[in-house]
């Protein structure tokens, strides 16, 4: 099955154009994604870089490989994936986000498919992809088991799946809930659901199961003086993120 | 939307020329406009302007391709010594010594005439391919919108960017386009730049006097000459500068002392008046400020110059970071992170270099026996020493990976 590829109504620009505005807004609603996508794409990029044997320093590096962009939202991942020379699919489950991101690559002259659909009705309809990323989802879906599966049947043999989430502890409650959600209001209220964050040791355990060998795991952390994220080998307590390999 | 370039830079003196290298190293197209011809400084005769080039400047000329074009002139500074005098009394007793074999990194610094410098930026940006240079043309009019930036030249030409970088100096167009608003002050005081020769040799030691109508810093360049920066009360400076070259050396020659046998003026004759004007933002719309646009500060110790290769180091870091992430680099995000960079920077350097001068330019008795003590103190203390000496050199605070 094709999923169905959203075409922008033309008398709802305006209002998609508003919500692009919304989402791009480095102050706005999405502020502590913003803050926290220099990290990510630090992660993502050096990851696909070493994987692939790209030289970050060259012109488009990441051509000639097809990135699936799950949860996609406005196209904060899936832009900075295109420019740098990727072929983009972006998904999401949410059908309203998909002529958001629409108007915004336009804008920002990048050509992206966006795809109002999810990570298994694309591997059914048989979809394969060198890079999966796969960021701050998986925490938000019912059986985490078949959404991995179903990563791992999207990527080609050697294909790279990238997966960050919140991991589960009192820090992380602290962090996430109270803090992001209810003290700096960043996040509405029930974004997160506590017992659905798994650990690091609980995922890598998952990607196994799901097919896929683990190769790598760092931390988000948040420096609350300089309000800036930063990679860390060590603090996985909060925010982490993990590479893995589907087996050649 | 084409671009004309990734980068446009307004103005083509020293900041603008290093950046544009910097950024065409990492793979950007760069305009640059000038509003001079293009060798108009370039010309053989030694004007007597030279540059205190701080170790870290010197490694960054160094990455972007131009030290090699003029470490043949370059003078390097091996130490600076440090005094408190008074006019035909001679520098007090209590000095601060800087020795470079103090600091594993070599010389603290290197001094370069004007001439040789601008040549080198000239002739390498000339074999750069990702770099134009529109020369005899000037910014009047710049538009920023969602995707990048339109600007328009005296000559009726139109140029679009992602960004556009103002290296137009104190009274930087740019910034005023912008509505950027600037913070400033005046010392009272002008200083007056020259060049000497001298008898004896220098062996490459810099020397600076604090005298109470201003500082007077002499920095060795090659051959038996020195380069003079001479601050004095505005209304000094100006019966000086209105002096015979004769009656001028005649003037100098007590504050100077016989050190280095008899002077005599080689080239012509400055004046800068000494004030500093910091603009309240580094960076607008699509628009960043680097150099004197950014921040126009005393200078004493040659920190003008050395400050703006400082952000150009930082601007190349933050534009190259951003688009080896896939970010689009003109972006306020992205933009910002240069402005933070750089403003706790400027910050620290204005009020340093403000205090130092209002401590220093000062006959107040107390005040002067409590400086020489301090001197002293410093001077004794080999741990504190070296930090200054590291300071001086350009080695402290985040440096860029160009000065690295």
């Amino acid at each position: 099955m094709q999923a169905s590829q959203t075409t922008v109504d033309p008398n709802e620009v305006a209002k998609f154009e508003a919500m692009a505005a919304e989402w791009w807004d480095p102050n706005g609603k999405f502020k502590p994604l913003h803050m926290l996508n220099p990290c990510r794409l630090d992660y993502i990029t050096s990851q696909i870089a070493g994987e692939f044997d790209r030289d970050l320093s060259a012109p488009e590096p990441f051509k000639g490989l097809r990135l699936l962009d799950i949860g996609c939202g406005g196209g904060l991942l899936s832009e900075p994936m295109a420019r740098l020379g990727a072929t983009v699919v972006g998904a999401d489950a949410a059908e309203r986000n998909i002529p958001v991101a629409q108007v915004h690559a336009e804008q920002s002259g990048l050509t992206i498919d966006y795809r109002n659909t999810t990570a298994e009705a694309l591997a059914e309809g048989g979809e394969q992809f060198d890079v999966v990323l796969n960021m701050e989802v998986v925490e938000h879906v019912a059986d985490p088991l078949a959404y991995l599966t179903a990563c791992q049947q999207l990527l080609k043999p050697g294909g790279l799946h990238i997966c960050s989430t919140i991991n589960r502890n009192p820090k992380s409650f602290a962090m996430a809930i109270v803090g992001a959600e209810y003290v700096m209001r960043w996040l509405p209220k029930g974004t997160h659901e506590w017992d659905k964050f798994i650990t690091p040791d609980e995922l890598f355990a998952l990607i196994e199961q799901a097919g896929l060998t683990p190769v790598d795991r760092k931390g988000f952390v948040f420096n609350p003086i300089f309000w800036t994220w930063s990679l860390s080998d060590r603090d996985l307590s909060v925010n982490y993120v993990t590479a893995s390999l589907k087996p050649a | 939307m084409a671009y004309d370039s990734d980068i446009l830079i307004a103005g083509g003196g020293l900041n603008g020329p290093a950046l544009a290298l910097g950024l065409a190293r990492s793979g950007f197209s760069v305009t640059v406009i000038d509003a001079r011809p293009l060798r108009a400084r370039a010309d053989d005769n030694f004007d007597g302007r030279g540059y205190a080039l701080a170790l870290a400047s010197k490694r960054l000329l160094d990455a972007i391709g131009v030290w090699n074009r003029v470490k043949m002139n370059a003078q390097p500074m091996l130490e600076i010594k440090v005094s408190d005098g008074h006019a035909a009394e001679g520098p007090s007793p209590f000095f601060l010594h800087f020795d470079h074999a103090e600091i594993e990194e070599g010389p603290m610094g290197f001094m370069l005439e004007d001439r040789f410098l601008y040549r080198a930026f000239v002739d390498a940006m000339a074999e750069d391919e990702r770099i134009t240079i529109i020369s005899e043309d000037s910014v009047i009019a710049q538009t920023p919108d969602a995707t990048g930036v339109s600007v328009a030249l005296a000559s009726g030409r139109t140029l679009r960017g992602r960004v556009l970088v103002g290296c137009d100096g104190r009274q930087s167009g740019v910034a005023k386009r912008a509505g950027i608003k600037r913070t400033g002050w005046g010392y009272g005081q002008t200083a007056l730049v020259c060049a000497i020769s001298h008898e004896k040799p220098h062996n490459g030691i810099a020397h600076q006097f604090f005298m109470p109508s201003g500082p007077l810093a002499i920095l060795p360049l090659p051959g038996n000459m020195s380069s003079i920066v001479w601050s004095e009360t505005d209304e000094n400076a100006a019966r000086i500068h209105a002096l015979s070259d004769d009656e001028y050396i005649e003037v100098l020659r007590p504050r100077f002392g016989d050190f280095l046998g008899d002077i005599r003026l080689s080239g012509a004759r400055f004046t800068y008046p000494l004030n500093l004007t910091v603009a309240n933002q580094f960076i607008a719309e699509r628009i960043a400020l680097v150099g004197d646009a950014a921040h126009g500060m005393h200078p004493i110790a040659g920190q003008g110059l050395n400050a703006g290769l400082r952000d150009v180091g930082a601007l190349v870091d933050v534009l190259t970071e951003a688009r080896q992430r896939g970010e689009d680099i003109a972006v306020q995000p992205v933009l910002e992170r240069y402005q933070q960079w750089r403003r706790f920077d400027t910050a620290s350097l204005v009020a340093a270099t403000d205090l130092t001068n209002k401590l220093f330019s000062n006959d107040n008795p107390l005040l002067r026996v409590g400086r020489d003590i301090g001197m002293g103190l410093v001077n004794a203390m080999p741990g504190l020493r070296r930090s200054f000496i590291r300071e001086a050199a350009g080695l402290t605070g985040d440096l860029p990976k160009l000065m690295r």
